[in-house]
This record gives structure tokens, sequence and C-alpha cells, in this order.
């Protein structure tokens, strides 16, 4: 088993999938001999040849209605959108078509295919280049959209997504493509896209996040610990379809919810995650639900981008609050 | 002054305006049984075009494009394809796909409010028609990829209007089937109308074939009310991305005599006088010239085969009035292969609504 950062393990499990099946191809702007702006495809275009990683002139629609009508016959696509800020051009596609084609059809046509796209900040990129809009991709019925926040549910999820019958949206957050490594076995084995993971156990509040702002939390989690509150850290990692149960048997059991996200707060996920809670179980809660989470403007650049990112001292004061509330 | 001098691009007709030929007849179409064949084609689309109009004023069914006076390029299209090529259509292209296994009764279900319209019983791989304008020239050359990997010689044929010309995805389209060389045939039905808004002011292009000759493809212009002009345009086409697996361009030139759909008005932008002009070069009324020319077709014949045609597209408006209605909790159940649970939750919801209604 070797040990890989989230990169490694993404451009493992394309590899593993490329070599399972030939109907897998990848490309994108930059995929093929340069291995992707982020190196995802390193390596990939030598061993599965031209005509199955390719580069593709840069227009983001049609990288995706192609995707579309390769899926439509049976290919199974991997399409790379290099960075979040310019999958705005593909959304007519995504929502329109690639979302829509197995409803309109009546299951005829389907569209199974993948878009990895590098998003959230934090890696003091240019301008554009740092947004999470994640829910704006949530809210389009017909679409999954997986996040990973480790190598391993990277690898894992990344093939889930490639066997999946429906398009996935697969947003990798770049700021922890190379933060910290973890064993990986190439077993091409698949983790469910239906359910949270709970990466960590607790018995006083629900901490729930996905993507890179697992790391904040995981580290607010550990010095709450040092203050005797014990927390649980659910990280959703599919975001949609969205596995509310987990999340209503976790706070359950805390009776406190606090929803850390870097996108932007109003209409973000963690909108969402609270109407579910406050339809479904508000009488567990003992104390109002928080969240901690970017803000409702546009995405710093990068000298004050820290400014605007939840921090691990945000979540901890949020805990407080709500361990203080009576 | 720097000008550019642009090439002319070829333009493509056999019969004038009185169904008179204008060049000789190519050999593989002379042959009256085939040429009545594709009149048939015609005529079912303009009578079938006819009742879905009706079928909508009298509340029988929902907004409807039609495709009056460019029946001759989706009749060349239909015909000239193979069953491994693949459509994928804008809409108004009822005369192809009734020529590739879509009944009559799915494209009346589908102006009619239901997704089964879309569901061809009998036509596994075409697309459906596609509403946002030109996205599905994106989606053609997709299809041509994996026709390319698939099966070789097929190709992937795709149709849009002019206003979609103007648009992004077009030329991205055209771009990367040109730079990646895709078996593809792109087909503009140039119908002078992009809702209200006439071609001049749609673009600069000397003609809508240059902006393929920019993106390195082969480009011609038809006379799209030539259906002989057209059919042998089609198969030129098809044949060479068969040979050279490389795209090809089709600007076929004609006029929407008709509104843009059932919910438009032409008389406020359409000037009679251009409308009565165009009327005169509409592609039945030509073609039956000239068979009546060079096939001693006569009034008899002609009232026969519309009769014909006619009760064809009856026994489809029957056949749809029939239809059952879907189960009103089908809109879930496709959204993806398996429902998952947050969509499950909902649709039993819906289905308690539904029993608290009873």
């Amino acid at each position: 088993m070797n040990e890989l950062t989230m990169i490694e393990a993404i451009n493992l499990a394309l590899r593993n999938q490329m070599r399972a099946d030939s109907s897998v191809f990848i490309f994108g702007e930059d995929v093929g001999a340069n291995g992707g702006v982020f190196r995802a495809t390193e390596g990939l275009q030598n061993e599965f040849g031209k005509h199955r990683v390719f580069d593709t002139p840069l227009a983001e629609s049609a990288i995706i209605g192609m995707s579309i009508g390769m899926a439509s016959q049976a290919l199974k696509p991997i399409a790379e959108i290099q960075f979040m800020g310019f999958i705005y051009p593909a959304v007519d596609q995504i929502l329109n078509h690639a979302a829509r084609l197995r409803n309109r059809t009546r299951g005829r046509l389907s569209c199974p295919l993948v878009v990895r796209v590098p998003f959230g900040g934090g890696i003091h990129a240019p301008e554009h280049h740092s947004e999470s809009t994640e829910s704006i991709f949530a809210h389009i019925p017909g679409l999954r959209v997986v996040i990973p926040s480790s190598p391993a549910r990277a690898y894992g999820l990344l093939i889930a997504a490639i066997q999946d019958p429906d398009p996935v949206i697969f947003l990798e957050p770049k700021r922890i493509y190379r933060d910290g490594k973890q064993a990986i076995e190439d077993d091409g084995a698949p983790l469910p896209l239906d359910t949270c993971f709970v990466l960590r156990e607790g018995i006083d509040i629900s901490l729930i996040s996905w993507g890179a702002m697992i790391k904040e939390t995981l580290e607010a989690a550990a010095l709450l610990a040092k203050r005797g509150i014990d927390v649980e850290v659910i990280d959703l990692a599919t975001i949609k379809p969205l596995d509310i149960t987990s999340i209503i048997d976790s706070v359950k059991k805390t009776g406190r919810c606090i929803i850390v996200h870097e996108a932007a707060k109003t209409c973000g996920l963690g909108a969402e995650i609270s109407a579910l809670l406050a339809e479904k179980s508000i009488t567990s809660l003992l104390a109002p639900i928080q969240r901690v989470t970017g803000y409702d403007t546009v995405m710093p650049m990068f000298k004050n981008e820290q400014s605007y990112m939840p921090s691990a001292q945000r979540i901890i004061q949020a805990a407080i609050k709500a361990m203080e509330y009576q | 002054m720097i000008t550019n001098e642009y090439p002319d691009i070829e333009f493509r007709q056999f019969l004038d305006i009185h169904g008179n030929l204008l060049q000789a007849l190519p050999e593989h179409l002379d042959n009256r049984d085939q040429l009545l064949d594709i009149y048939q084609v015609l005529v079912t689309t303009r009578l079938f075009d006819e009742i879905a109009v009706n079928l909508q004023r009298t509340g029988m069914l929902g907004t409807y494009a039609q495709s009056m006076g460019q029946e001759a390029i989706g009749t060349a299209i239909g015909k000239e394809m193979l069953a491994n090529d693949v459509f994928i259509p804008y809409y108004r292209d009822v005369a192809t796909q009734i020529q590739r296994g879509v009944l009559l009764e799915e494209i009346l279900l589908y102006w009619g409010g239901d997704e089964r319209g879309s569901c061809f019983s009998q036509q596994a791989k075409d697309f459906p028609l596609c509403v946002p304008i030109a996205t599905q020239f994106c989606h053609a050359i997709g299809v041509a990829f994996a026709l390319k990997q698939q099966s070789q010689g097929s190709v992937a044929v795709v149709t849009g209007g002019d206003g979609a010309t103007s648009k992004g995805d077009f030329y991205e389209a055209l771009n990367i089937a040109g730079a990646m060389s895709l078996p593809c045939l792109f087909v503009i039905n140039n119908n002078q109308w992009a809702i209200s808004v006439p071609i001049q002011q749609q673009t600069a292009s000397k003609t809508i074939a240059h902006k393929a000759y920019a993106a390195g493809i082969t480009a011609i212009q038809i006379d799209g009310n030539d259906p002989i002009a057209m059919l042998v345009g089609v198969k030129q086409a098809l044949q060479q991305i068969r040979q050279t697996g490389k795209p090809f361009f089709i600007e076929a030139i004609s006029y929407r005599i008709c509104n843009h759909t059932t919910a438009d008005d032409a008389s406020r932008y359409m000037q009679q006088s251009l409308l009565d002009e165009a009327i005169q070069k509409e592609p039945l009324l030509r073609y039956k010239k000239f068979l009546e020319q060079q096939y001693q077709w006569n009034e008899k014949d002609d009232k026969k085969l519309y009769k014909k045609c006619q009760q064809k597209v009856d026994r489809a408006v029957n056949k749809y009035k029939n239809t059952k209605p879907q189960d009103s909790a089908e809109f879930f159940d496709y959204m993806y292969q398996d429902l998952p649970n947050d969509l499950a939750e909902q649709k039993q919801d819906f289905l308690e609504g539904l029993k608290r209604h009873e």
C-alpha cells in the first residue's frame, strides 16, 4: 500500500478505472501531455494513448456538451473543468441536458458522465480561481454532487462516481490536494455515494462539513476536546442527494448542530441542512443551529482570502456559544 | 484601408422555382417510385404540420413549432442517413424523424406535454429534439466522437436554425469538430428568421457557411427549398464524411412561411410581400411541378397521394388521442437510475397528497 496525497489518489482512481473499462475517456484543457494544471491526470496519456486521454480546445460548454453526446452513446466520459470559476458557461449543458436526459427520454438515453472540478480557496490563486459554488449544483435535480475530504475518500468516491449510471459533479477541494498522505490500496473499491462519513464521534455537538473545511472542523474538534467539549464530526461527502438521516441521528444524540462551509452563507448548503433539521428533528435541538460559513461577498483576492474563510477559531466560538445556550 | 477577401461558397440548385431541372438529374435519383417516396415524406410532413396546428388551436396540443416550407431539408436528411448514423435534431425536424423510426403519435405526445414522446419505441440512439438553442451542436460532436470509436463510417447529423449560429455553442462545436476531425454533418436551416429577427440583423457574415469555413470545415450552401438539390447535397456530404472522417457543413436556404411557433404571430414583424414571395419558392409546389414535367404526374395522382398521407396522419392523431395518460408520479422515476432516498420521500409525500384529495 502506498502513502498518497489526494491528487495522487485521484490520479490512481482514474488510472484504475481507465484500466478496468475501455469505454472511459478523459479529456479537458491541459489534461494530456501536461497532466492537468494540478497534475491529476499525470502520466495517463502516456499509459492510455492520445485517443483516450486528450486535450480539448478551450471551450467549457462544448467540453460538457460533448460529454453528454458521448455518454448518450454508451461511453464513459470524465471531463475536467480546470477551475470552478470557469464552469459557468457549461451550466447550461449540465442543467438543461446532462441532468435531464434520462428523464426527458424516460430512460431511453442516459448521461453517465463525470465532471471533475477543482474548487475552493486558500491556495493564493488569481481572481476567479477560489470560489465554492457547490450549492448551485446541489440545487439541480438529476445530478449527484460529490466532494472528497481525504485521499482515501477521494479514491473511493471517484471510483464510485465513475461507475455511477448518472451524471456526477465531482468537486475537488484543491487546498488539500497535497495536504497530507494516506495509505491507499488500489483495489478499485467504491465508497457509497448516498451516505455521510462520521469522522469523529462525540456527544455534545454535531459539526457538519465537507471538502477542505473538514480540516478546520477536525482541528476545532481536537481543541474543543481539550476544553471538555466532545464533538461529532460528519463529512457529507455526497452533498446531493443529501443523507439527512445520518445527520439527524447525530443531532438526536448531541442536540446541537453547527454547519461549516466555505461557500457564501445565503442559500448555501447549510441553509438546506438547517431547514431539514427544523422540519424533521426540531425537538432534538438544545440550541439554535449555527452556520459558520464564507460571507455573502465576492471571494476576496488572495491577500485577504483568509479573512473570508471559516477558521478553526470561528468554529470553536460557535461551539462555545452552542454549549452556553440556555 | 485593409480589407479581407473571403472565398465564395458554392451554392447548389437542381430545380428552379418552377420545377424545371437546371442540371441533369443524378442517375440514382431518376426513379419514379423513389421520387414519389420522397414526395410522400414532404406531403406527410406538411399535413402533419397542419393538423398539429389545428390540434393546438383546439386545445389538444401545447405550443408547436412548424416546419412548413422547410420540409425539403428534413426529408433529404432522413432519406440519406443510414440506420447506424445518429440524428441530433433541433425542433423543425419532423420530416427526418419520421424516416428514422420516430412515430407521428410520439411527436404529438411530445408537443402534447408528455415525456413519453421522446422515448422513441422504434429508435434507440437518436436524440430527442432540443429546445435550448445551439446546445445540440455540442452533443453532436460527442456523438460523433463515440461513433468514431464504435462504428467507423457512421455519422452524427445535427440540425439547427440560423439564429443558433449566433451562439457560442455553435462556434465551440464547429471548432472542436474541425480541430478533432469528427464525423459530424452540420445542417443549418437558414429560414431567414429567428422568431422576429431577420438574418440581416443576426450576422454580418457573408453567409452562414462562412462560419464553418473559419473552423476549417468544408461548407456549401444549398437551396433548401429544392428537394433534389438537398438530396444530392446531403448524400455527397455524408459520403465525404464517411470517407474522410472529417466534418461537413451545409447551409440550407429556406424560408419560414409560417409562424415561429403556434405562440407567435409573424404578421407583427414579417412583411406580407416577403411572405408572398417566399411562398412562390416553397418546396412542395416546386416538387409537384417537377413531377408533372418529368414524370407525367397529374392532379388525380396528387389527390390520391395526399389522401394516403392524410390517412396516415389521421391514424397517428387517433393513436395520440387514445393514449392513456402517464402515471402522475412517473416524473419522479427517471431522475436517476435508482430513486435516491430523499426523492423517494418526496414521491411518497406526493402520493399521500393524492390520496388525501381522493
